[in-house]
Formats: structure tokens, C-alpha cells, sequence
């Protein structure tokens, strides 16, 4: 299963919808920088919502997916992330430093063009 | 008492079940949503452990109801290579694969009881209990 990557103006949007296994979101990290490269797009938006855990490996992932994204010179903000799943990843010792961040997708994207400077 | 049920991890699809075995339980329970998050990640990450190191082993969840308290405990075996220096690989940060290092120590912090038992040779028992508050 593919995680949908949808482009608004200048930015990509992602909304994970379901529980990740290990290869939908490997598939994800290859899928969202192609499509940066495709779309020149210049910010992406990852909203967790719907995500109830996240382990150690999918945190792996979504860091290295975003420092991946920052060396291609895009801004990237999680959004959604529920109460939950911030406990548990301190917990882990995971705290996700210099992630962009916000409450939900509306404040992500009003972050990102604060970001961006326009 | 307990009741136990358990799931063989061989490839990655057996973590996606063995969480949800745990969740389903932990829900069954009472344990509440933060409870329910601490549970599936502790399980997700012993069940990749065995799937990377070990190659194959059991995750098996047993409700537990001692003198009225109720608790959940995940059990995961494996026959695999053991670990040699467990003081070593409950640090953060401690990786043999490149991997963060956070899941055995991180899974300490989530649980409420930590038991390792491992020696090179002879595969590894990990038992992690959380009891209902
Ligand atoms: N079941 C096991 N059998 C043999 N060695 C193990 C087992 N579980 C863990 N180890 C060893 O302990 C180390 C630490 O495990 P831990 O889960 O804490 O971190 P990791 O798996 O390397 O990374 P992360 O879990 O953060 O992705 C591993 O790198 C591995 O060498
Ligand atoms: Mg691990």
C-alpha cells in the first residue's frame, strides 16, 4: 500500500491515515523525495492524526525522511501528533529535536509559509 | 492466573499482529488510551528486535489477575544468537544495526516490570509487564 501525496500551490500534503508496517513507510520516504524532485515543491506538510503509535523504527524513519527533505532544501512540518503518541516517544527518549511541528494541518501550513517567508 | 495468546514472528507482517493482539487485549482490560499506546509500542519493538536479530521467535500476551490486580504481561522468546552484554544494550542509544538504540531501553520506561534473560548461545527471554491502575 502507497501512502498519497497530494500538491497544494507550492507545498506537498501528506495525511497518514493508517497503521504503518515497516514497508509502507520505507516505500514513503523513497515516494515523498521523488515527488519533491517531480514537483519542486519548496515545504511538505505530514500529518499523524490518525496515528495512535509510533515506535522507534517509524520515528527513524520520519526523521531521516525529513532530514532527507532539508538536504534537498525543503521545509517539513509534522502535524497532529496525538497526546499518546507524545508521551510514548519521550518515553522512548525520542524526542524528535528541530522537527518543525503543529497542533493540526491548518496551523502546519500557516507555519510553513511563515517558514518559507511568504 | 492467566490466560495467554501468542503470535510467531517471522516477517515484518507478525509485528503488525502481534501489536494488534496487544492492543486488543490491552483494550479488553481497561487500559486506557495512553496505557493502549505504551503497550503497542513496547510490543512493536520487541517483535522487531526478534525479527532482526533472532530471525524468529514468540510474542505471547498473558492477562494476568493477581490478589485483584490487573495487568498485562508481553512475553517474547527467541532462539536466537542471545546477547552477551545486557547492561550494554539497555543504554540509549546502543545499536548493532544502525537503529536509534531506544527500543530496550525505551521499552524499561514504558512497561511497569523489565525482566532480560540472554546469553550468547542461548537465545533470549524478555518478559514486560504493566499493570491496570
Ligand atoms: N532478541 C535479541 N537477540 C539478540 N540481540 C538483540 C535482541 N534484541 C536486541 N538485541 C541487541 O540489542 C541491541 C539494542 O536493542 P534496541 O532494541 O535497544 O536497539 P536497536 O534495535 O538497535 O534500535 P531501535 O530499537 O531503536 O530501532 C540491538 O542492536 C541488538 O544488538
Ligand atoms: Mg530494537
Amino acid at each position: 500500500m502507497r501512502i498519497p501525496i497530494l500538491k497544494l500551490y507550492n507545498c506537498l500534503l501528506v495525511s497518514i491515515q493508517w497503521e504503518l508496517d515497516d514497508q509502507t513507510a520505507l516505500q514513503f520516504q523513497e515516494d515523498l523525495l521523488h515527488k519533491i524532485h517531480e514537483t519542486g515543491a519548496n515545504g511538505v506538510v505530514i500529518d499523524l492524526t490518525s496515528i495512535d503509535f509510533i515506535d522507534s523504527f517509524i520515528a527513524k524513519v520520519l526523521g531521516d525522511v525529513i532530514n532527507m527533505s532539508n538536504l534537498m532544501g525543503v521545509k517539513v512540518v509534522i502535524t497532529g501528533i496525538q497526546p499518546a503518541v507524545a508521551i510514548t516517544l519521550i518515553e522512548l527518549g525520542i524526542g524528535l529535536d528541530n522537527v518543525l511541528t503543529a497542533l493540526d494541518l491548518e496551523k502546519g501550513l500557516e507555519k510553513l509559509q511563515q517558514e518559507l517567508g511568504e | 492466573m492467566s490466560i495467554q495468546s501468542c503470535v510467531t514472528i517471522i516477517n515484518e507482517w507478525d509485528i503488525v499482529a502481534a501489536r494488534q493482539l496487544g492492543r486488543n487485549v490491552a483494550k479488553e482490560l481497561g487500559f486506557g488510551i495512553v496505557d493502549q499506546a505504551r503497550i503497542t509500542t513496547a510490543i512493536s519493538e520487541l517483535a522487531r528486535n526478534i525479527f532482526l536479530y533472532a530471525g524468529k521467535g514468540q510474542i505471547c500476551i498473558d492477562k494476568l489477575n493477581e490478589g485483584g490486580k490487573v495487568g498485562l504481561a508481553i512475553n517474547a522468546t527467541d532462539n536466537g544468537p542471545g546477547i552477551s552484554d545486557i547492561r550494554q544494550v539497555m543504554e540509549d542509544g546502543f545499536s548493532t544495526s544502525g537503529g536509534l538504540g531506544a527500543g530496550l531501553p525505551g521499552v524499561k520506561r514504558l512497561m511497569d516490570q523489565f525482566d532480560i534473560e540472554s546469553s550468547p548461545g542461548d537465545g533470549t527471554k524478555i518478559k514486560a509487564t504493566k499493570w491496570l491502575r
